[in-house]
């Protein structure tokens, strides 16, 4: 770069006159203003913490917690540490973030193709469900779900029983579950090598295809390998079909799935919610895909259902999975919203602790660390996917 | 074939609804559906429903009770802002959205609707406090409800909106430092849920502040609504700065304007108006997301719906008011939502 001499000017004024030198004069004074307001903040919230007695730091983990916790997936109770209480509130929310992720994709996807069909009343009541759920805050959804399991259900004795075995109400959902045995591990252990030899197959196609043009039976020799190992293991282990049944014993139902009103209620909130976004995305996604496209795959005589799984699908996902991603991480971020329901997830046991400590800063921090390390994997995932289905320009 | 119009409303049925034997089946079973669902609702909601009357009249009948939100409506919409004096904030929702509904239009565009907009909040503070003029004067702390609600909403948009076009500016910069603070800024404000900033702002942040000094929660939570919702905006922004073809970057350059000339007059514009869709999104998600100050109890109008339903006298009709907090909610997301796609027809994007 050149610059005329009445740029640069001399001396010390030359730090802002030259426009090489006015970038660094402009960096140096925004890192020293940020050190010097960090300082000051540091001095006067350590100033504050003495003055209420609050150590801080982070041995408070290691303290009794002393509060119970609603539903946990490990061991606890009110004489573990806060340590413990946290995990088992991160656990409660990892559940509710991969169960609620999975459904909510899969029911934004059916609402999206559905917003795509060719009758008019099924595209308008998708529509109206969109725009419906889009337009209104997730919390108001949220307590409306928890108003309507916790009131308008039924009491334990008279649950409703919709289905054989499965009841609803006030005090929770009730599924029956396969009674667990020995044999089901087999089942899983034989679905994942079947899993795993797919995978080579596909490879393997893949390549035979390229070599010499012949196409191979795949997804019909796939699903065998899916179904019959798993099938046989099943039927080899005895067959075994007993279920465990919620029954009603005294004031409540004992065995089977018990989710709780406040689970339920966030869960359905959020599924919905956010299946709603994900339906947009799923229908811009698809319909980005120029008409073109479909019409050259099928002149070049590709079949309907070819014209969709190597054409239509591969250019859409492109275009959904980015967008996707961060609704995922919206829904995750959004079962915080927890607290105000009641269920004990992170940001819900991170608050109790807060309010029986004082240490607010480290529950907070333990909050941000945690979602942080969500959205930096995510963020991870989404450039190497990004860098996996680049555009490679010839 | 004759195109006479019943014919053409049959073709259009044809098309829409019986295409084929599938077609047929399913338009039949989502009609049933449809209408017995539909019917349901308008049992309950209008045929059943008690409009006038006490909480025992409501309790004999099978439907809603719109009589509870009758009553209770003044104190959502209000909260405890003494009764009388209520015609203060009423009267600032419909400047507000009046004012609104003129900047629909582009013809009454005008140096006097920016000064509106600029003098709106200014204005309606004093008047909601009052204590000059004969007003009797009303503590922050008895605000509360819509009001509330509008002015975190509308404070968070236009001061997250500016600072947002910053933070961008900044995250594209040459230089390092501030780039990467920008950045830093960014993606953890992105990275963490609103409800752990709001937390911040009502148990850490006093913590920050020197002795003496007070922030009253309110404009604590309002920081950290427009901390939360500048970090999305300049990633907004930032999409439409990259949209731009570099040669306006150039063609700026190359004809010797400065930097914030360049800004202001060439890229900002074009950059602004090709983002004006993702934009409102971020505006609807901040007008909904204002709703998250209730967990930290301050009297949005998620707030007094909740507190609304605890009243002893009036228990057990929850469905009826979050039915009426949520139409509020609804209409005016789907108004900026509504104003949004107005305004992309205006510009002409």
């Amino acid at each position: 770069m050149r610059h005329g001499v009445s740029d640069r000017g001399v001396g010390i004024s030359s730090l802002w006159r030259d426009v090489t030198k006015r970038k660094y004069t402009i960096q140096v004074l925004v890192l020293i203003g940020i050190v010097v307001f960090l300082a000051l903040m540091i001095n006067i919230a350590s100033n504050s913490l003495e003055k209420q007695n609050i150590a801080s730091g982070f041995g408070f983990l290691e303290q009794e917690a002393a509060f119970e916790i609603g539903e946990t997936l490990t061991e606890y109770s009110a004489e573990s540490t806060f340590g413990e209480a946290l995990l088992a509130g991160l656990l409660n929310t990892l559940l509710v973030a991969l169960l609620g992720n999975f459904l909510a994709v899969i029911w934004g996807t059916l609402v999206g193709i559905t917003s795509l069909s060719h009758n008019l009343l099924l595209v308008r009541l998708a529509r109206i469900y969109v725009d419906t759920l889009r337009n209104i805050p997730l919390l108001l959804q949220l307590f409306f779900w928890y108003a309507l399991i916790t009131e308008f259900l039924p009491a334990i004795r008279n649950a409703l029983n919709p289905l054989p075995n499965v009841y609803f109400s006030q005090r929770g959902l009730f599924f029956p579950i396969p009674e667990w045995s020995a044999t089901y591990w087999g089942a899983l252990l034989a679905l994942f090598l079947g899993g795993i030899a797919s995978v080579f197959l596909y490879r393997w196609q893949n390549l035979r295809q390229q070599r010499t043009g012949q196409l191979f039976p795949f997804y019909r020799i796939a699903a065998a390998l899916l179904l019959v190992p798993p099938s046989l293991v099943w039927l080899l282990g005895g067959a075994p079909v007993e279920l465990d049944v919620p029954v009603l014993q005294g004031f409540n139902f004992e065995g089977g799935l018990a989710l709780t009103p406040e689970f339920s209620a966030l869960l359905l909130g959020l599924v919905l919610y956010t299946g709603a976004f994900n339906a947009e995305i799923v229908r811009s996604g698809i319909e980005s895909v120029k008409k073109g496209q479909k019409e050259a795959a099928l002149s070049l005589g590709l079949s309907r259902s070819q014209v969709l799984r190597l054409v239509m699908l591969p250019q859409a996902v492109r275009v959904i999975i980015p967008p996707l991603t961060s609704q995922m991480l919206n829904l995750t971020k959004n079962s915080s919203l927890a607290v105000a329901i009641g269920y004990p997830d992170l940001v819900n046991v991170a608050n109790t602790s807060m309010n029986q400590t004082g240490q607010a800063i480290e529950c907070i921090v333990v909050i941000v660390a945690v979602y942080l390390s969500f959205s930096l994997m995510t963020s991870a995932f989404m450039n190497w996917y990004n860098h996996m289905t680049r555009l490679v320009e010839r | 074939m004759i195109d006479l119009p019943r014919n053409r409303i049959w073709l259009w049925l044809k098309k829409n609804f019986f295409s084929s034997p599938f077609n047929i089946v399913l338009t039949l079973l989502l009609m049933y559906v449809a209408a017995k669902l539909l019917w349901n609702f308008v049992d309950w909601a209008v045929l059943q429903a008690i409009w006038n009357g006490d909480a025992n009249t409501c309790r004999q009948s099978d439907g809603a009770c719109w009589a509870y939100v009758r009553e209770k409506a003044r104190y959502v919409l209000f909260g405890h802002y003494p009764y009388e004096e209520q015609w203060r904030p009423q009267l600032f929702v419909t400047i507000f959205f009046l004012l609104s509904l003129l900047t629909q239009f582009k013809r009454f565009w005008s140096k006097y609707l920016t000064a509106a907009w600029v003098v709106l909040p200014l204005g309606a503070a004093l008047l909601m406090w009052g204590g000059f003029f004969g007003l009797t004067r009303v503590e922050m702390e008895e605000w509360g409800g819509l009001p509330l609600t509008l002015a975190l909403a509308f404070l968070g948009i236009s001061a997250s909106y500016p600072i947002g076009i910053v933070l961008a500016l900044a995250r594209r910069s040459e230089m390092p430092v501030i780039r990467s603070l920008s950045v830093i800024y960014i993606e953890v404000i992105r990275g963490v849920p609103l409800i752990s900033l709001l937390f911040m702002a009502a148990v850490m942040f006093p913590l920050f502040l020197p002795e003496g000094v007070t922030i009253s929660k309110v404009l604590r939570a309002q920081v950290a609504i427009i901390m939360f919702a500048s970090a999305y905006m300049a990633e907004v922004v930032r999409g439409g700065l990259q949209s731009l073809s570099k040669g306006q970057y150039e063609a700026a350059d190359a004809i010797g304007l400065s930097y914030t000339k360049k800004m202001m007059f060439v890229v900002l514009p074009q950059a602004l108006k090709a983002v004006i869709a993702p934009t409102v999104n971020t505006f609807i998600g901040l007008f909904k997301d204002t709703s998250l100050v209730f967990i930290i109890s301050l009297s949005d109008m998620m707030f007094t719906t909740q507190a609304s339903l605890q009243d002893a006298d009036w228990l057990g009709f929850t469905i009826e008011g979050y039915i009426f907090a949520a139409l509020i909610y609804f209409i005016f997301c789907y108004f900026i939502s509504f104003s949004s796609s107005r305004l992309e027809r205006e510009l002409k994007v």
